[in-house]
């Protein structure tokens, strides 16, 4: 596809930041990134957006000496480069932040910082050195850290400060950011693209990877799309709309709201009554679940928001019967599970519960597993369980096959490998096989993590659909629109306790952020 | 009786020493190899095989030199094959380290009967060949000052003199081992990238080359361990003669928590059980009476297992260790 493009900078004069001209990519018969061009013009903050498999982390493994392009030409401020390695992209004033940290958690943050650029042999003497310059640098920047605080104990949010000045450190005049604001709670976010906003005033090229089109508005200069593989649109952000570029990346108009109408709850079926769970390692006494008390109507969606890590999981593992409680109790009809009467994820199976979990891959699957073995994990008695606990095969892929067309799963092959499932697709297998069992209660762990946005819609449809056949949902997630879009109430976790519930029409992204936080 | 208890206390201690060199080299092998983040159970087999190398080469040329160059070279080589199997080529680390311990075990007495034909032995080497104690001089002078002379005289003469040149390198490696580790950009490295070998290689630092160092580097060690034990403790090598030293040492690195000294510390522990296992034998303790040797040397593998049970302190492994390293994005 060709793209015109129409940019007011990047003259004559100022060379690109960064040019791309044909970059092609492929693993086996797949094709990463097709014939990419993009112009990042010095001193923006240019964002690339697209679905997940697109082609964006291919790209960036590209520019930051990853991967080789096996074909195409890359120009660094006007001149061509052979990004053969890391290195070479250092060398050429490319940093990255990358989505998971590239930090060693045992170090100092000085210890972090240095590693590779050391200087000499001689630790004593590079620290000393990488004291006074580090000190030039968070003063120009205003980014300040304690240089010797050792990185576990940090926050995400001070962590992925010390990765940016860790590339600025090693010379990086454009910086690369992956998904940077996955890990962060709202707050963060804001604080994070203030610190950005002050490196494009001191020159510093930006470049933004994400998925969330919110952030793309929030902070861009220019924005880039990319979809199947190939650069799709460049635009600039003050010409576009969110819509507009839902609706590039997709391919195809997308509904990004109004998929909620009102509920109808009806009776309570679900009761917690200040559960707690503490780690089980005896030298580790901290408490993962505190004092969690709510009430779970048929027919509402019970969202659980917070930033990774805070319990949420562990909350779904309590009522899935995975973990006992410590203390507290979970009523479910007449049956009360407490730490002297724990369950079992059977026994929640058989009490009209199912569960779909966080983790596709560790637990939703058996990636090895046929789709149509994957689609009866749990249900194999009920589905197709034949004489003398023989499996009854020839009902195993029907069945399969059957749930496949209702939710749309590609490709429709039952016999085909989990593990060669697209993530949307994979997804789509655990969601209709909890749901295909018509619980009275569903526990979803990230209903669309790695999910792209045309699946999501699907997903977010079959929950609504769910809810008002009178099924009672909670919902945990840690992306914090999803929470908005569907829950008809909100509990945020902080911390492993609950920092309050509130009612839909009292959620915005601002007082659940600051819940997330911690903050009442 | 106080003087004679006090001699077998201090002989214990000369023991100990002697005991714990082949140990503390071992254990040092496997701080660098560990911290690098690539599992090294093969210790015992690069031990054995350099024992042999070196016994052999020592019997052959006369030169006990010429046994601990050749020790090193085949540690190195087997080293290089560890490294090769577990780091280009992903294996499993524990297996690649057991396959070495077989291989050693069958190979070491296989060639040893080829060529000396003496059941797997090698013929037994003279003063020359061997590596000897050096003595230290002023043991007169310390010996006949007043007071403390008599007892300071004894521990000197017998406790840190009269020892060989390898076990003053294993105290030495000690020193460099923590010296290398904490003080220096290749220390620095070496650890990052067994605690996460993705920051290394974003940094621009080849991860691959870094662990090779690092398993070449615990080759040497290995190969002093081995020369110690056939051309300089003993007289030859003898059919499985690191009878498990190789796992003494890599507990003993547990137990230090894969940190030079309190490794060495640990060594020396080990070392004085192994000493005073030897001299109990057969001896009627007043009270306890006869204890048995063998319950002494079970000590060290269970006290470990009771450390990694988590009931005395906490062992702390290097993060990424036994993980091969695959870029993957």
């Amino acid at each position: 596809m060709t793209v015109t493009h129409k940019q007011a900078k990047g003259s004559d004069t100022v060379p690109f930041a960064i040019s791309l001209r044909g970059v092609e990519k492929t693993f086996g018969a797949v094709c990463a990134n097709h014939n990419i061009d993009l112009d990042i013009c010095t001193g923006d903050i240019h964002g690339i957006i697209g679905e997940n498999g697109a082609g964006k982390s291919t790209l960036v493994s590209i520019l930051y000496g990853f991967y080789r392009a096996d074909a195409g030409t890359i120009r660094v401020f006007g001149k061509e480069r052979t990004l053969r390695s890391t290195a070479d992209a250092i060398a050429a004033g490319i940093g990255m932040v990358h989505q998971h940290f590239m930090l060693v958690p045992t170090f100092t943050v000085l210890e972090n910082i240095i590693l590779g650029h050391e200087g000499t042999e001689s630790l004593a003497k590079g620290f000393e050195a990488a004291r006074v310059e580090l000190a030039q640098l968070a003063a120009r920047y205003g980014l300040d850290v304690d240089l010797d605080a050792v990185i576990e104990d940090f926050p995400v949010g001070l962590q992925q400060r010390v990765e940016i000045l860790k590339a600025l450190y090693r010379g990086a005049n454009i910086l690369i950011l992956d998904e940077p604001t996955g890990v962060l709670t709202p707050q963060e976010t804001d604080q994070l693209f203030d610190i950005l906003r002050a490196l494009k005033e001191q020159g510093v090229t930006i470049l933004l990877i994400t998925h969330k089109l919110r952030e793309i508005m929030a902070i861009t200069d220019h924005v880039s799309v990319m979809r199947g593989g190939e650069m799709v649109a460049h635009k600039r952000r003050s010409d576009t709309t969110p819509e507009e570029l839902a609706e590039i990346m997709v391919g195809r108009p997308v509904r990004t709201d109004g998929i909620w109408h009102p509920p109808s709850p009806a009776q309570v079926v679900l009761r917690a009554d200040n559960l707690g769970l503490n780690a089980e390692i005896s030298a580790d006494s901290s408490v993962l679940v505190s004092e969690i008390s709510f009430a779970l109507k048929a027919g509402e969606i019970l969202g659980v928001a917070g930033v990774s890590g805070n319990g949420q999981s562990e909350l779904l593992e309590l009522l899935a019967g995975i973990r006992a409680p410590s203390s507290g109790s979970i009523q479910i009809g007449e049956r009360h599970i407490t730490a002297e009467m724990p369950s079992s994820p059977s026994e929640i199976k058989s009490l009209s519960i199912a569960h779909v979990p966080e983790d596709r891959h560790l637990t939703g699957l058996i990636l090895s597993f046929s789709a149509a073995e994957s689609m009866v994990l749990g249900y194999e008695e009920k589905i197709a369980g034949g004489m003398a606990g023989w499996l009854d095969r020839e009902q195993l892929g029907e069945h399969c096959a059957s749930l496949m067309r209702d939710f749309d799963v590609r490709p429709p092959d039952p016999s085909l490998k989990s593990s060669l499932f697209s993530g949307g697709n994979q997804q789509k297998i655990v969601l209709a096989r909890e749901m295909s069992a018509a619980p009275s209660i569903l526990l979803v762990g990230q209903a669309t993590r790695g999910v792209d946005i045309g699946a999501i819609e699907f997903i977010h449809k079959q929950l609504i659909a769910m809810r008002d056949k009178g099924c009672a949902i909670i919902l945990v997630s840690v992306e914090l629109d999803e929470i908005l879009t569907l829950s008809d109430r909100i509990m945020v976790m902080n911390n492993g306790s609950s920092m309050g519930i509130v009612e839909r029409k009292e959620a915005d992204a601002r007082s659940i952020g600051l819940l997330m936080a911690g903050v009442r | 009786m106080m003087a004679e208890l006090w001699l077998q206390f201090v002989l214990a201690l000369d023991a100990t020493i002697r005991m714990s060199t082949p140990l503390i080299f071992c254990a040092m092998a496997g701080i660098f190899s560990e911290r690098s983040g690539i599992i090294d159970i093969s210790l015992e087999g690069k031990m054995l095989l350099s024992a042999f190398a070196a016994a052999s080469l020592a019997a052959l040329t006369g030169s006990a030199m010429i046994g601990l160059v050749g020790a090193i070279i085949i540690s190195v080589l087997f080293s290089l094959l560890h490294g090769f199997a577990c780091i280009t080529h992903k294996g499993n680390q524990v297996v690649s380290g057991l396959a070495i311990n077989i291989l050693a075990s069958g190979l070491t007495v296989t060639i040893g009967f080829a060529i000396f034909s003496q059941g797997g032995q090698t013929p037994f080497l003279g003063r020359e060949q061997r590596f000897m104690p050096l003595e230290l001089p002023f043991i007169e002078v310390i010996e006949s000052l007043p007071i403390i002379g008599p007892s300071l005289g004894v521990i000197y003469s017998e406790v840190i003199s009269g020892h060989n040149i390898l076990v003053w390198l294993a105290f030495l490696a000690v020193i460099v081992t923590g010296y290398v580790l904490f003080r220096t950009t290749f220390g620095l490295r070496l650890r990052a990238v067994g605690e996460k070998p993705e920051a290394v290689d974003t940094a621009g630092v080849s991860v691959s080359w870094m662990r090779y160092k690092a398993v070449i580097i615990a080759g040497i060690l290995c190969g002093m361990a081995g020369a110690y034990l056939s051309v300089a403790h003993g007289g030859g090598f003898v059919r499985e003669m690191t009878a498990g030293k190789g796992y003494i040492a890599l507990a003993a690195m547990i137990f230090g928590n894969w940190r030079p000294v309190p490794v060495l510390l640990a060594c020396l522990m080990f070392g004085f059980l192994e000493a005073i296992a030897a001299r109990l034998q057969g001896v009627d303790l007043p009270v306890i009476g006869q204890v048995s040797t063998d319950l002494i040397l079970v000590l060290p593998y269970v006290l470990t297992v009771i450390l990694l049970a988590g009931f005395v302190g906490k062992a702390v492994p290097p993060r990424a260790i036994g993980v091969p390293y695959a870029k993957e994005r």
